[in-house]
């Protein structure tokens, strides 16, 4: 039945002993071969069987499991001659240092040690501080000689990375690991706390070891090429070579050979253990493959962005999973995602067999596995799986009772999440409800693509099924796409209208658009508004044309009142409000749309947009669900009767404006032409703190932008609102005037690094120039506009500055990723407690109130945690008159 | 018209469920809505009574991973920052980092930032005078002999470096040829110092034409007034007042001189004001910072955020950096250090201090496969036998 978990509840750290390696050890390794000729493993040898088994079909020798399901056995090497520790080197020389070399107590007389212990002892449980402490006791201990036996001071050296030397005088002396061992061994019990070591775990002299453990093979699989020839793991070669050397050096020292080649190869062994364990140790030359490459042994294959910690332990790999390009569809909700019906038989959801739901599940299961909503597995009463196939599938069907667990595809409804890397907020996974449809990729509602910020120009997103009941709930209430709206990361909209939704709204809503009764029948028909909030009766008794504003206010909440500026707004110097002659300033008044257009400022996504910001806050997010979907598909709906588009002819401005841009633009060279003959004459006044360079550069820098923006506005007066591409502009539905006005007066200046473009030759950016040519032209001015289009010299320049935009995202996303690791690593453990406060995982309090006053900036208003203003509107205009 | 007394007595009747702050604003709004639209008693009491319950409703919940929220709130943006390093910020053409450099830059807690900037705020009785201004800016601004000399060269055959004064700067800086000679004896090697006609001719007794080249650099960098580190001053008018801004930060130096305002002046190097002010106003600098930088780019970013990654790196009285040397390395989880940098190091380190990992942070549970101690996964059920 319900199994419940193992909870492991703490993890300890300590250092093997000898004998804990001897212990756990199934076999002492004394063969440097792995396979014989026949491809049989050696025994005693590396691949001994007993080690665990890594073919499928054979079984373990030691715990008789099959593979897969035995986890390998340790076995050890003794060692001939003790070794350092690499990874200890360090701290073996800090202790080596600190205690005496004849009685081997720490340095320290009675009261130093009281007074470090009283310190450690007062020390709180933080780890640094302890360390902080250990560091000054040992400090202290290496400056003083011995207060107990007051043996000569000698000083030890570390030669990295595993050597050390003891001096004296002029003398010099090579501290073997031997000795060193017999130091450490020598260290009483109770000095072990005040150099660091915990007692329960460790010992000094377990830094230098005299026993090796040997992994497992399943640690180290050997894996068989096509040829099949075997190739063994990295880990294996390197133990390879130290049973080698290990053997020789014990074998040398058998047979009494001269005490220089037993210290030649005791280095050696001590060079094999050393890469062993990390063979990017710095001094030490890295071990070699055959082949040249550099063996990946323990340390790299633990660390690293592709080491065990982090590519397999904190990400890992997941079943019920499936990844493809993503499309938009209009017509399906923001809460909604279109699977791939081959996707959906594919992907399964393990429902239990209750008397409910029983006929249900025989359906489900007499559909098969190829058949859409069917059945792909059962898991009988005794726990054995089976696989549905069609030819079983009947049997299955008839024997299936309660008890039984069906593993279903997935269906219409059910919850999934679904994810876009990358994953850089908690948005970026949100929960969605299933749509199975035909073809093959995902479908995504447009309002959905900012928090994702997907486009469809090839992207592909995953998505992940839930296995529990539990998980299945929690993703439903909390990850849902209407539950994530509102952004955490400033209390707005992420979700809402963009693109065409925008401009669609705004020539839906201004003052003038009409629509026949038919045309509005039909658009409400096909945005599901009719007969679900418009009766057909509505269309009964009315004989005139319905006006755009009309059509909005039948999504609207019957009881909103907002007011707010569109994002059309001139900005006049002394606004009208409500009787804005532009139509500017939109008044809702319990669900009647009074007055102003609708646009970017309503409904757009990550723009303060004020009416779905209301509708969601006020009105809750199932309301914000429906006013979002039933508003986009009215507006495709009305946008497609009357019609945008947008061409070169946008653009267009008559000769008189292109004269006028000219003169402009000619002027400000003239100008530019001035301060550079100024400078020339040497007449230009410096600028405090400039060099007079600069001072020309800034000047010629001001005027050219000058010059650009005055070309822009003369521009500007001949773009009106009869332009579609001005309409996409000032509605908030895609690009800007500024974007307008390089394509119809002139693109500007181009720099890199903020400057104008000045390198490339010698003096010049081109060779089409002179040398110190610091007119416009020649240094990246582009007079022409996209609409005329650019000379081969401004082309250039044009790219040279487009370059620099592509250098600098490549590397501003290396650079802000790293950043957000480093954040989210250091605040992931925070927590809001039962008490209100802020504490991490250690129970440290960071704040008493989150955020000094306890509000989540999801359901703030603007930053405030009550919008005053808002609550006496809503008070006031609620007044029966 | 309700009693503003009215009002009143039902902010103090309904003043323990919320904020201080929210309460003044409501008496504020209250006031004027009063003014304006003639409330009854009712309505005052219904918005009051709306106000609380909406208070209540945007709490946050218990659970929440508020931290990891905040990282990702300052994180995400960052791919729509600039890189621009420098920039001019309006502000009397001193550069200033910004953008996505700077905000590494505070979150690194670098103890030399790129372009360290002061702004200074003068006493009540003279920031409207520019003259008063000016003299402060004399008394910061670094000056070097350099700056104040027409020319400076090395005089190979008598061994000596020759410098020609400027007058007209001179008098601008307050410096007479006395002070100079003061300011430069206190140069090592200087022997002796002749002057005549504006000519200055320094002596650094026996030396090589090599040493003496090495003398002439730091005679030529040699401060003659002015703070440490200030390179250059200017003056800028904002509203009524004449406000200082500095290149190069020294604020323990800079409250040292009077007439300057000790409550509103404020460098932008986070260390400095540990140093000088404490480390509450570190903690206000770097939420400032932030802030600024990131409003200049035109982001948004609730401030609850900014305030919790600030409280974390002050929260232990001083100021530590989000990364490996700081927060991060300082974890209580092995595991958790392990997975985020210079993995094996950690391991040795845990395994001689015999540590022990309790696993109660989210790293960890994710590594061994357990829920995380967060949100949903912080509650715990027990159930009866």
């Amino acid at each position: 039945m319900f199994k419940v978990p193992k909870v492991i509840d703490t993890i300890q750290f300590g250092i093997l002993s000898p004998e804990d390696v001897r212990k756990m050890s199934v076999l002492r390794v004394i063969t440097a071969d792995t396979y014989d000729d026949d491809g049989y493993p050696i025994e005693k040898g590396l691949m001994d069987q007993r080690l665990g088994v890594i073919d499928p079909g054979l079984k373990c020798k030691t715990c008789g499991q099959k593979f897969g399901d035995c986890p390998g056995h340790f076995g050890h090497i003794e060692l001939a001659r003790p070794v350092i520790h690499v990874g200890h080197a360090k701290d073996v020389h800090k202790i080596l240092k600190s205690v005496c070399r004849d009685c081997g107590k720490l340095k320290l007389d009675t009261a130093q040690r009281e007074h470090f212990h009283d310190q450690l002892m007062k020390a709180s449980d933080r780890l640094k501080n302890k360390e902080i402490i250990v560091k000054e006791t040992m400090d202290k201990a290496a400056k003083s000689v011995c207060p107990w036996c007051g043996s000569d001071k000698r000083t030890i050296k570390f030669e990295k990375p595993y050597t050390f030397y003891e001096e004296w005088g002029e003398e010099r002396n090579k501290l073997t690991p031997i000795d060193v061992r017999e130091r450490l061994e020598k260290i009483p019990l109770e000095d072990y706390e005040l150099i660091g070591v915990n007692k329960d775990v460790s010992k000094p002299e377990w830094m230098v070891l005299t026993v090796l453990p040997v992994p497992p093979v399943t640690v180290r699989p050997s894996i068989t090429l096509e040829s099949s020839v075997r190739s063994e793991d990295d880990l294996t070669h390197k133990l390879v070579d130290i049973i080698r050397i290990n053997q020789r050096l014990r074998e040398n020292i058998d047979a009494g050979a001269p005490q220089l080649i037993v210290e030649d190869l005791w280095e050696l062994l001590q060079y094999h253990v050393t890469t062993y364990f990390n063979n990017s140790t710095s001094g030490v030359p890295p071990a070699r493959h055959r082949s040249g490459r550099i063996l990946k042994t323990i340390s790299q294959r633990l660390s690293g962005k592709e080491g065990r910690f982090r590519s397999n332990l904190s990400g890992k790999r997941v079943d019920f999973s499936a990844r493809t390009v993503v499309s938009p569809d209009p017509y399906i909700s923001i809460n909604e995602v279109g699977v791939p019906d081959f996707v959906a038989s594919e992907l399964t959801v393990p429902e239990k067999v209750t008397v409910h739901n029983l006929e249900e599940m025989k359906v489900i299961v007499r559909n098969g596995p190829n058949t859409h909503p069917g059945a792909n597995y059962v898991i009988r009463n005794d726990g054995r799986r089976k696989k549905i196939t069609d030819t079983t599938k009947d049997d299955v069907a008839e024997e299936l009772d309660v008890g039984f667990t069906v593993e279903r595809q997935l269906r219409d409804g059910d919850i999934v999440l679904f994810n876009r890397q990358p994953s850089l907020h908690r948005l970026s996974i949100m929960a969605h409800e299933v749509r199975v449809m035909p073809y093959k990729t995902f479908r995504l509602n447009l309002c959905v693509c900012p928090p994702y910020n997907a486009d469809f120009d090839g992207d592909e997103m995953n998505l992940h099924l839930p296995q529990t009941e539990e998980a299945r709930s929690e993703a439903g209430i909390i990850m849902k796409v209407q539950e994530n709206i509102i952004s955490p990361r400033f209390g707005e909209p992420v979700i809402g209208g963009m693109q065409d939704y925008i401009s669609g709204a705004y020539l839906m809503t201004r003052d003038g658009s009409e629509f026949s009764a038919e045309e509005v029948e039909e658009s409400f028909y096909e945005s599901g508004i009719l007969n679900n909030k418009v009766g057909v009766e509505a269309f009964n008794e009315r004989s005139k044309p319905w006006t755009g504003k009309e059509l909005f206010e039948v999504l609207l909440p019957k009881d909103l009142s907002v007011e707010f500026r569109s994002k059309t707004c001139r900005k006049c110097e002394r606004c009208e409000f409500a009787n804005c002659k532009f139509d500017n300033y939109v008044v809702i008044k319990e669900g009647k749309l009074l007055h102003g257009v609708i646009d970017g400022a309503a409904f757009k996504a990550r723009s303060s947009c004020k009416l779905l910001d209301k509708i969601v806050k006020d009105y809750g997010s199932d309301e914000g669900r429906e006013f979002l979907d039933s508003v986009t598909k009215l507006i495709i709906s009305v946008i497609m009767k009357v019609g945008l588009t947008t061409g070169i002819d946008d653009v267009d401005i008559p000769e008189e404006g292109l004269e006028r841009i000219d003169e402009i633009l000619e002027n400000a060279r003239n100008k530019v032409m001035e301060n550079i003959d100024a400078y020339n004459r040497g007449e230009l006044e410096k600028q405090p703190g400039q060099t007079i360079e600069d001072t020309l550069e800034n000047r010629i820098m001001a005027e050219l932008a000058k010059a650009r923006d005055n070309a822009g506005a003369a521009a500007e007066q001949y773009l009106g609102m009869k332009r579609h591409a001005v309409i996409m502009a000032k509605t908030g539905a895609k690009g800007n005037m500024l974007d307008l006005t390089q394509m119809a007066a002139c693109l500007g200046q181009m720099t890199v690094r903020g400057k104008r473009l000045h390198r490339g030759y010698q003096e010049r950016s081109l060779p089409h120039f002179k040398r110190g040519d610091r007119s416009a032209k020649a240094r990246g001015f582009v007079s022409s506009s996209y609409r005329k289009g650019l000379s081969p010299t401004e082309f250039f320049f044009h790219s040279m500055g487009g370059r620099e935009g592509l250098v600098d995202t490549a590397v501003r996303t290396a650079q802000s990723g790293y950043m957000q690791r480093r954040l989210i690593n250091a605040l992931q453990d925070l927590k809001v407690e039962k008490d209100r406060t802020v504490r991490d995982n250690s129970n440290n309090i960071i704040q008493f109130e989150y955020g000094e006053d306890g509000v989540d900036p999801s359901r703030s208003s603007y930053g405030e945690a009550v919008d005053i203003d808002w609550i006496i509107h809503k008070t006031i205009t609620s007044r029966k008159e | 018209m309700v009693d503003l007394s009215y009002i009143d007595n039902q902010l103090v009747e309904y003043g323990e469920k919320t904020t201080e702050h929210i309460l003044g604003q409501l008496k504020e709004k209250l006031y004027m809505a009063n003014e304006k639209y003639n409330l009854s008693n009712d309505e005052v009491t219904s918005i009051i009574e709306d106000c609380i319950k909406t208070y209540e409703r945007s709490l946050v919940d218990p659970g929440e991973a508020v931290g990891t929220i905040a990282a990702q709130s300052l994180g995400e943006p960052g791919t729509q920052m600039t890189l621009n390093t420098f920039h001019y910020a309006g502000v009397a053409d001193i550069n200033v980092t910004l953008g996505l450099p700077r905000i590494i830059e505070i979150v690194d807690a670098r103890k030399d930032p790129n372009t360290p900037v002061m702004r200074i705020y003068l006493d009540e009785e003279i920031r409207e005078s520019r003259e008063k201004a000016e003299d402060i800016v004399k008394e910061i601004e670094g000056t070097t002999i350099e700056s104040i000399s027409k020319s400076m060269k090395i005089d190979v055959i008598n061994m000596s470096i020759v410098v020609e004064l400027d007058t007209y700067k001179m008098e601008k800086q307050g410096l007479t040829i006395e002070d100079i000679k003061e300011k430069l004896y206190k140069l090592k090697k200087v022997e002796s110092i002749e002057d005549e006609d504006n000519f200055l001719t320094l002596k650094a007794g026996d030396v090589s034409l090599m040493e003496l080249r090495k003398f002439f650099n730091r005679v030529k960098g040699h401060q003659l007034k002015g703070i440490k580190n200030v390179k250059r001053a200017l003056i800028k008018k904002e509203a009524e007042e004449y406000v200082i801004y500095t290149e190069g930060s020294n604020l323990g130096e800079a409250f040292k001189i009077p007439g300057v305002d000790l409550s509103r002046s404020i460098s932008n190097d986070i260390n400095e004001i540990q140093r000088v002010l404490g480390i509450e106003a570190a903690r206000r600098a770097i939420v400032d910072e932030i802030r600024k930088t990131l409003e200049e780019q035109g982001l948004e970013v609730d401030i609850r955020h900014i305030m919790l990654l600030s409280d974390l790196m002050t929260m232990e009285g001083e100021i530590k950096q989000i990364g490996r040397h700081g927060i991060s390395g300082e974890k209580s989880s092995i595991l958790a250090r392990a997975s985020f940098e210079v993995t094996t190091n950690h391991l040795m380190k845990a395994a001689k201090f015999g540590e022990i990992d309790t696993l109660s942070g989210v790293t960890e549970n994710v590594i061994i496969g357990q829920p995380i101690p967060m949100g949903t996964g912080n509650v715990k059920l027990i159930m009866k036998k």
